[in-house]
């Protein structure tokens, strides 16, 4: 059983190895002569103020509080579309549903769509 | 060694190590992302379960969803700032080391008293079954399909509740 996940296993580590080796190796192989003409962020410029991290807008917070229930109607998809085929033609263990468990999916989604219809008719994604 | 192993013992010590970072690095963002590592980890220490749902789960909606709501609120309210949490005097030091103590002896206890192998069930033999996600579609449509509809209006409720919450003009 575990066997089967082991290509998981390989495309998870070269996409980690890949991203760490894409943000580290100009740090690594980039040659660095800094001056201090160089570390100042404009000649005859304004020093600056306060750190370089902004506070961010609370508008993200909705965004993300939105995505995380949309990320679960994922998850609530996820298992019925490994079964879908089985469940909808039948297979030895279980028997043959047909259009039900199509409908039954589709009802869910309506639901969660009304949710994505009003945060989009009250402007939840509008940036103003 | 078998493969189970060696994979059990890099997920657990990953996870055991960005705990660790997770808890005493300084700066709240990076302890943030040490803590998607430790998830990472985690999700893996679930599939060696045969928990293969809730290893899909770990990641999508916890490493995902909710670490980025966990950094956008350590980046809006900026916590670093707020020196005062940082000051650590010497009687709540004496005191974090008992309380920890304390909870590492219970834990300790809790393993080494129970005796591992003799109180597992019978029934643990489906416990691999019910992990798989083949196994959770079967119910979850058929036999659950009623409390699987009423997850839409749970979801649909929490929509609408952030919503008005957080959207003070409505208009």
């Amino acid at each position: 059983m575990l066997e089967n996940y082991i290509p998981i296993f390989i495309v998870f580590t070269f996409a980690m190895v890949f991203a760490l080796l894409t943000v580290f190796s100009s740090e690594i192989i980039g040659p660095k002569r800094p001056s201090k003409e160089k570390l100042s962020p404009y000649e005859s410029g304004m020093k600056p103020i306060g750190t370089a991290e902004e506070r961010v807008s609370i508008k993200y917070y909705l965004v993300a509080m939105l995505f995380i229930i949309f990320d679960l109607e994922v998850i609530f998809i996820y298992p019925w579309a490994v079964k879908f085929k089985e469940l909808y033609h039948g297979s030895a263990v279980t028997p043959a549903i047909g259009l039900p468990v199509f409908v039954s999916m589709l009802i869910f989604l309506v639901v969660f769509e009304l949710g994505f219809l009003y945060a989009y008719k009250k402007g939840a994604f509008r940036w103003d | 060694m078998e493969l189970a192993e060696i994979l059990f013992l890099a997920f657990a010590s990953i996870a055991v190590v960005t705990a660790i970072f997770t808890v005493i690095s300084r700066s709240p963002v990076i302890s943030a992302l040490f803590l998607v590592i430790n998830f990472g980890a985690l999700s893996g220490l679930y599939l060696l379960l045969s928990a293969q749902f809730l290893s899909v789960v770990q990641v999508i909606v916890y490493a995902g969803a909710i670490m980025v709501l966990f950094l956008f609120v350590l980046m809006l309210l900026r916590p670093e700032k707020e020196d005062k949490y940082f000051v650590v005097n010497r009687k709540m030091k004496i005191f974090a080391v008992i309380v920890g103590l304390f909870l590492f002896g219970q834990l300790a206890f809790a393993i080494f008293a129970s005796d591992i192998g003799q109180t597992v069930s019978i029934e643990s033999s489906r416990s691999e079954q019910i992990g798989k996600i083949a196994y959770i579609g079967e119910n979850l449509y058929t036999t659950y399909l009623f409390p699987f509809e009423a997850i839409a209006f749970v979801l649909l409720v929490a929509t609408i509740g952030a919503i008005v919450i957080s959207k003070k003009k409505l208009d």
